[in-house]
């Protein structure tokens, strides 16, 4: 079985370039390009000392003590939460200037949900001095007040989006329109592992520095180069397709995604677009969505502002329709549980959208010998709205059990 | 010799000053389709294009973003179309064409969605992001078999041999996007626009050229009609339709805008 990417673009029947002509100048000039030039020798080493100096890589991958003896597996933590903006998006954006710099881009564009990758994208044009938009849904810019406030600090426009479901889809659209109405001398720098071809492929040759690292680290720390276990939270699928990444060909490493339940994938409020979709096209991609009858797009919902996208990425999607790796779905609750367990346990305190990669270390089988990655995309600084609210309200139980 | 298809008619007779108009069906009420389709062929338009709704329109502008989402809200879909048009079909003569995103079309399936076409007689399909060669690899023969053109947009940035590509697969015409943007931009066409149609009109295409995108006056109309086969017009007339709410007065109110006495 092949996981990478096909000359076309596709992932098995998944991916390709699903776009109106008005995008295919733009798309054709990086599909010809990408390649080339973050292949370069010069291109590479721009891109490393940026991780290292900039980002603050590598990220450590630290062994959870108290979080392993809780769950009855050996659990390390893959910290992109100490990545500089507080996520993993930060990887994806640092390569995509660098790409857009090369092909004279000077006008950056993107879309954002949590506003993390937005915040990472006005943190890297303020270092650049380039001028940027973000598009971003009214109802994320409701509830991830504090990126907000640090995109306009960074100097970026911020662009409330109140078509459709005021969301992350929504978002992508209007960044989309812009692109098409100003194709030029702008790029388009997307935040995940969706959108047409090539941008699926360029965001995980992005962020596979995360399996890369962990391979190494793991070799030091164990003495082996791979894991048992790889778990990551699911939105678009950016840090999961980087955490999977090197480790796809080899059957002995175990990938889980962890897909937003929502309410739960049963009520109909539910962001688990490969549990609950099916085929369709969302944003030039052929994938996995959420569509009623008549292939009108639904939309997603989850308290993971960053997980509340109605597709997924088409590696993803091939992934699970090959059966390569194996996604669950973490309901809301579930994921506050694990924010709250892994905060009392361990000291740290998850983005909600990383908290369902720690929730689904409860879904699967694990032996006491075994290995266990989990990736945590980033920290809950954004989230102490929702994190308040729910010890304030019905409680958490995971605290009060540790309380006790 | 007479065709089935009634676009193959009419441009068979007609290649310039061509006027075509897009409405999105289900707006402003889900059985608005026959009241728009009969005004506006009663007013001489010589082709219509039904643009069936779809939540993410990600080349439409605010006009035709809100229409779609109100028809949505109506009920509108696919199938509903289809089924309005072969309905209404005994007092339909103007020709067809059906213009929406992928998606939907797939939910349908493509043979699906063919055979009802054909039966409703829908001339030709106009799908902004099934690129080329997916339509050659997958559909093309399906499309062949049931009598449907497929028409395909280009842009100033369309390369000449991407042109050519497109005008061997397409039939019926070539939907020239005036310039690179979403539907509903309103500004008069630049020179560099004005080549642009020139520099197609010279290429010697097998199918016509017609022109659409932001043509919403007296102006922009005669620089489409001079420079290519025909003009479409979209959001301008939607716009008089959500003003005037009936098909009848918005169809009358942008003939006035454009210039156009009566019927063309
Ligand atoms: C911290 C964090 N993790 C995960 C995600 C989900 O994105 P992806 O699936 O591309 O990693 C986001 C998106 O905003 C995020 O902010």
């Amino acid at each position: 079985m092949n996981y990478s990417v096909n000359k076309k673009g596709f992932y098995g029947e998944f991916g390709g370039a699903w776009i109106p002509e008005m995008l295919h100048s733009n798309i054709e000039q990086l599909a010809c390009n990408y390649i080339d030039i973050m292949e370069s020798e010069d291109f590479k080493q721009e891109l490393d000392s940026m991780l290292k100096e900039y980002v603050g890589r590598p990220t450590p991958l630290s062994y959870a003590a108290r979080l392993s003896e809780h769950t009855g597996a050996r659990v390390f933590l893959k910290r992109e939460d100490l990545c500089h903006t507080g996520s993993h998006k930060l990887n994806n954006v640092a390569g995509q200037i660098l790409l857009a710099k090369r092909m004279d881009k000077r006008h950056i564009i993107a879309e954002t949900g949590a506003g993390q990758h937005g915040v990472a994208t006005a943190t890297v044009c303020a270092l650049m001095g380039l001028p940027c938009t973000i598009f971003m849904g009214r109802k994320d810019i409701a509830r991830q007040q504090p990126n907000v406030m640090r995109m306009k600090m960074l100097g970026a426009r911020v662009i409330p989006v109140s078509s459709g479901t005021c969301t992350l889809k929504d978002a992508t659209n209007e960044a989309i329109r812009h692109w098409i109405n100003n194709p030029s001398d702008t790029h388009y720098l997307i935040g995940s592992t969706i959108g047409p071809h090539p941008y699926p492929d360029i965001v995980a040759r992005l962020q596979s520095v995360i399996s890369l690292e962990i391979k190494e680290q793991l070799v030091q720390k164990e003495e082996r180069d791979f894991p048992d276990h790889v778990i990551a939270c699911v939105g678009g699928g950016s840090n999961a397709a980087g955490s999977f990444y090197h480790f796809l060909d080899d059957r002995r490493v175990k990938l889980t995604g962890a897909e937003a339940a929502g309410e739960g994938t049963g009520t109909g409020r539910t962001a688990a677009s490969l549990l609950t979709g099916s085929p369709g096209i969302i944003h030039g991609c052929r994938t996995m969505l959420m569509q009623d009858d008549h292939g009108q797009i639904k939309g997603a919902h989850s308290i993971s502002a960053g997980l509340d996208y109605p597709g997924i990425g088409p590696l993803h999607a091939h992934l699970h329709k090959s059966g390569r790796a194996t996604y669950t779905a973490v309901t809301d609750s579930e994921a506050l549980q694990a924010a709250m367990l892994l905060t009392r346990l361990e000291g740290i305190i998850p983005a909600l959208e990383s908290a369902h990669a720690v929730a689904a270390l409860k879904k699967i089988k694990l032996l006491p010998h075994e290995i266990a990655v989990v990736t945590l995309s980033g920290r809950g600084d954004k989230d102490m709205d929702a994190y308040m609210e729910a010890i304030d309200g019905a409680g958490v139980e995971e605290t009060k059990k540790i309380d006790q | 010799m007479k065709h089935m298809n009634a676009l193959t008619n009419l441009l068979e007779k007609k290649r310039q000053n061509l006027l075509s108009v897009y409405f999105t069906a289900g707006y402003p009420h889900k059985d608005s389709t026959t009241e728009i389709i009969s005004s506006l062929q009663d007013a001489g338009v010589d082709f219509l294009e039904a643009g069936f709704p779809f939540s993410d329109p990600l080349a439409d502008g605010p006009v035709i973003q809100q229409t779609s989402q109100q028809a949505i809200t109506n009920g509108m879909t696919l199938d509903c179309l289809l089924l309005q048009i072969e309905k209404a079909r005994a007092g339909i003569t103007i020709p067809i064409v059906l213009m929406g995103y992928l998606n939907p079309v797939m939910q349908t399936g493509m043979e699906n969605f063919c055979r009802k076409a054909n039966k409703a007689g829908i001339s030709g399909v106009i799908i902004p992001d099934l690129p080329p060669d997916q339509y050659e690899a997958r559909y093309l023969d399906l499309f062949k078999s049931y009598d449907l053109h497929m028409i395909f947009l280009v842009t100033p940035e369309t390369s000449e041999q991407r042109i050519r590509n497109i005008d061997r697969l397409g039939s019926g015409f070539i939907y020239a996007v005036s310039s690179s943007s979403t539907t509903g931009r309103q500004d008069s066409f630049s020179d560099r626009q004005k080549q642009y149609l020139r520099r197609l009109q010279k290429m010697n295409l097998r199918n016509p050229v017609i022109t659409g995108f932001g043509i919403h006056s007296r102006n922009t109309l005669r620089t489409a009609w001079e420079n290519s086969s025909g003009a479409i017009i979209g959001s301008a007339y939607l716009k008089a339709l959500m003003r005037e709410g009936s098909g009848q007065k918005a169809i009358t109110q942008l003939f006035g805008q454009l210039g156009l006495a009566g019927p063309v």
